[in-house]
């Protein structure tokens, strides 16, 4: 897009993303319009229920639907930057073919991911440091050397040598916190710790310097401990590396902890984006404000009852017309929400929220009626 | 790695010892067989080199001994290569088989190499491209693989040929070669007439693997480990191939080992009665028939080797391909 233009600071900028899914039943909206931005450097914590879109939006920033999904409006715009010129580029990801070079030289190069389950997400034949190198290889060009190494490195089409690249690895490791590097290195992942495969994934994905590091639930399959670690190690690699991250959790003391921005999702919108203390101190949206009321608090009366969001979260072919958090909501305007959409408007310490209860027009129709 | 390769052959041996064993009473078990015939009429002919030859066959077959130190004597010889005889053909049984095998092993590796050439890029193209036109067209063909029977294929086959073409169909040699000894033309001649029966013996099995691998890779392609390959930048075909096809087709390898070799060895013996090929199969049924015992006990423990040693390569294959399986 070349009329559009972003903030230098800002490193993806989402605009009223939109993807379906064509099943059997019909098709799902998935994503019904997303809006946010992520900041270089800076940690985004996407934040929401199970099926709000929150892996929807990191596999559509990656080009990776399943084949029954598709983008259907909306921009990503990239803010790509170009470390040998400096110059920078922008990028609507939105418009790039998933098997395209540009995407393919994207996914792994500037943007990484890292999944749910450590478990399953490294093929199970190849050693860890396959896996490593693999990407150095495909990503990481030789760097620029005179005469002969220059010749050799073009003749191998300009590839980082294989030794080159594992000893990349064996450092990779060592970065991730793995122990004894140089005997890891050729371990298969079978041998290796749930812990230890997330350290690997992250390795991989930090690996070739990306400015995103997309984290879907990374340590939701570990247990506590390892949690702890594993989310202390994707801090400290941010300082060293300056990549920014979009961390996808359902928890909300991870989030707190790790990200300097949120944005809260439900059904396929966010509801509300802003600083993370804006969003835990002052929540404007009546969902956030429930989410926060369902966590378990040190100091809770003895005795007393987490409170819950009353209902479910609908099924996808029957969400509620308005707001789609009407049915739920207990500040809910009847004859308001279920008929109008709303909109991300600045409300609170800065924050955007999609809620009418702060969109001035309707409020003031509201009190009119009233008074009437 | 070289424990688990000792263990695996050892259990082998006790397996074929206790088939060895049932191939045996195998032998004994029909009343009326052919050695007890030859017996009977020896004796009913009683003159002194009938009687000779009573004796002699007694003492050779262990008849004037029990079952168990019978089956020791009889696997005695078995490992020394003495098979016994094979009464209706009149010649040692090790004669009648090493005639067979070696052919029936050039027909079997012929057989399994179409179905793994033409097998693996078809399940492949029909898994990722699952529902597409072509992945339809593959898997009803490959139904109807499935479905007919070998020895029906080859009778349409052979009429088909013999109908409307004058290649000689039948036997894996021309005429003239034969009975004619070894060489590099005979050698020709029978590549020239491997690649029919090869192919008949090879449609079921293909479309057979074009289903297995095809279901393998489609649940290969939903594990995370492809999605994140993919999410490293690399291309489709290098997550394909690399990554997806290389774990779903472990399964086949043990697949390869303990059905395709055994059964493409075993089980043709209808396909090659029809097209009169000189395999061990139609040996072994015919033998069957004439109650030849020590021809078909001996073939039904050739078999049993077969198949172990099938199995056995299979699992050392799985071994080296897979480290999980590597474990102590």
């Amino acid at each position: 897009m070349a009329t559009a233009t972003l903030d230098s600071e800002v490193l993806l900028d989402i605009r009223d993303l939109q993807v379906h899914f064509d099943v059997r039943r019909g098709t799902v909206r998935a994503l019904e319009g997303v809006n946010f931005t992520i900041r270089k450097s800076k940690t985004l914590g996407v934040i929401g229920e199970s099926g709000s879109g929150k892996s929807v939006t990191a596999r559509a920033i990656m080009q990776l639907l399943a084949k029954n999904g598709s983008i259907v409006s909306g921009e990503m715009l990239y803010n790509r930057q170009r470390d040998d010129s400096g110059d920078s580029e922008l990028i609507d990801i939105a418009q790039q073919p998933s098997d395209s070079q540009l995407m393919r030289d994207l996914r792994g190069g500037e943007i990484a991911m890292i999944f749910q389950e450590p478990m399953s997400s490294l093929t199970p034949v190849y050693t860890a440091g396959l896996h490593i190198g693999e990407s150095i290889q495909l990503h990481l060009k030789p760097r620029q050397t005179v005469g002969d190494q220059m010749a050799k490195a073009i003749a191998r089409q300009n590839r980082i040598p294989r030794e080159e690249a594992r000893q990349i690895a064996v450092e990779m490791l060592d970065k991730v916190g793995i122990p004894r590097p140089e005997e890891r290195v050729v371990s298969y992942p079978h041998e290796l710790s749930g812990g230890q495969r997330q350290r690997v994934m992250i390795a991989i994905a930090l690996s070739c310097g990306p400015k995103l590091l997309i984290a879907d639930e990374p340590t939701t399959a570990l247990d506590v401990t390892t949690q702890a670690q594993i989310n202390d190690l994707m801090l400290d690699l941010q300082e060293e590396f300056g990549m920014a991250i979009m961390y996808i959790t359902h928890d909300l003391g991870v989030i707190a902890e790790m990200a300097e921005d949120i944005a809260v999702m439900y059904l396929g919108r966010i509801v509300e984006q802003g600083t993370t203390d804006a969003i835990f101190y002052n929540p404007q949206h009546p969902y956030t404000r429930a989410l926060l009321r369902s966590i378990p608090r040190i100091g809770q009366t003895e005795g007393s009852r987490l409170e819950v969001i009353e209902g479910m979260v609908p099924d996808p072919f029957s969400i509620p017309t308005g707001c789609s958090f009407n049915n739920r909501c207990p500040d809910v305007m009847p004859g308001v929400c279920d008929a109008r959409m709303p909109e991300l408007l600045i409300a609170g310490d800065g924050q955007r929220a999609a809620c009418l209860l702060h969109d001035p027009d309707t409020m003031q129709e509201v009190t009119r009626a009233r008074v009437h | 790695m070289l424990s688990y390769i000792i263990r695996r052959v050892g259990y082998s041996v006790v397996m074929l010892v206790l088939v060895s064993f049932v191939g045996f009473v195998i032998i004994e078990l029909p009343p009326g067989d052919f050695l007890t015939q030859l017996l009977t009429e020896l004796e009913g002919r009683g003159d002194r080199s009938a009687e000779d030859r009573v004796t002699e066959l007694r003492l050779r077959y262990g008849l004037d001994i029990p079952l168990l130190p019978r089956y020791v004597k009889w696997a005695a010889n078995f490992v020394r290569g003495d098979f016994g005889e094979s009464f209706a053909l009149e010649r040692p049984v090790r004669e009648v088989i090493a005639q067979r095998f070696w052919l029936t092993c050039a027909l079997a590796v012929a057989s399994i190499l179409l179905v793994w050439i033409a097998a693996i890029p078809i399940g492949v193209f029909s898994a990722t491209n699952q529902y597409s036109i072509g992945d339809q067209i593959f898997t009803t063909i490959s139904f109807i693989g499935l479905g007919v029977p070998g020895f029906l294929l080859a009778l349409l086959l052979l009429f088909y040929v013999v109908q409307f073409t004058d290649v000689d169909i039948l036997g894996l040699f021309s005429r003239e070669y034969r009975d004619a000894p070894w060489s590099f033309a005979k050698f020709v001649d029978l590549l020239k007439h491997l690649w029919l029966p090869a192919l008949i013996g090879s449609i079921t099995g293909t479309a057979g693997l074009i289903r297995i691998m095809r279901g393998n890779l489609l649940d290969t392609l939903g594990q995370p480990f492809v999605e994140s390959a993919r999410a490293r930048g690399l291309k489709s075909r290098t997550v394909t191939w690399k990554h997806a096809v290389r774990m779903a087709i472990n399964p086949l390898i043990v697949i390869l080992g303990s059905e395709a070799l055994p059964g493409i060895i075993v089980g043709n013996a209808l396909v090659a009665t029809v097209l009169n090929l000189p395999t061990i199969g139609p040996e072994f049924v015919r033998a069957l028939q004439r109650q030849d015992m020590y021809l078909a006990g001996t073939t039904l423990v050739f078999f049993t080797l077969i198949l172990l040693v099938g199995n056995l390569l299979a699992d050392l294959a799985l071994a080296w391909l897979d480290p999980r399986i590597r474990l102590e």
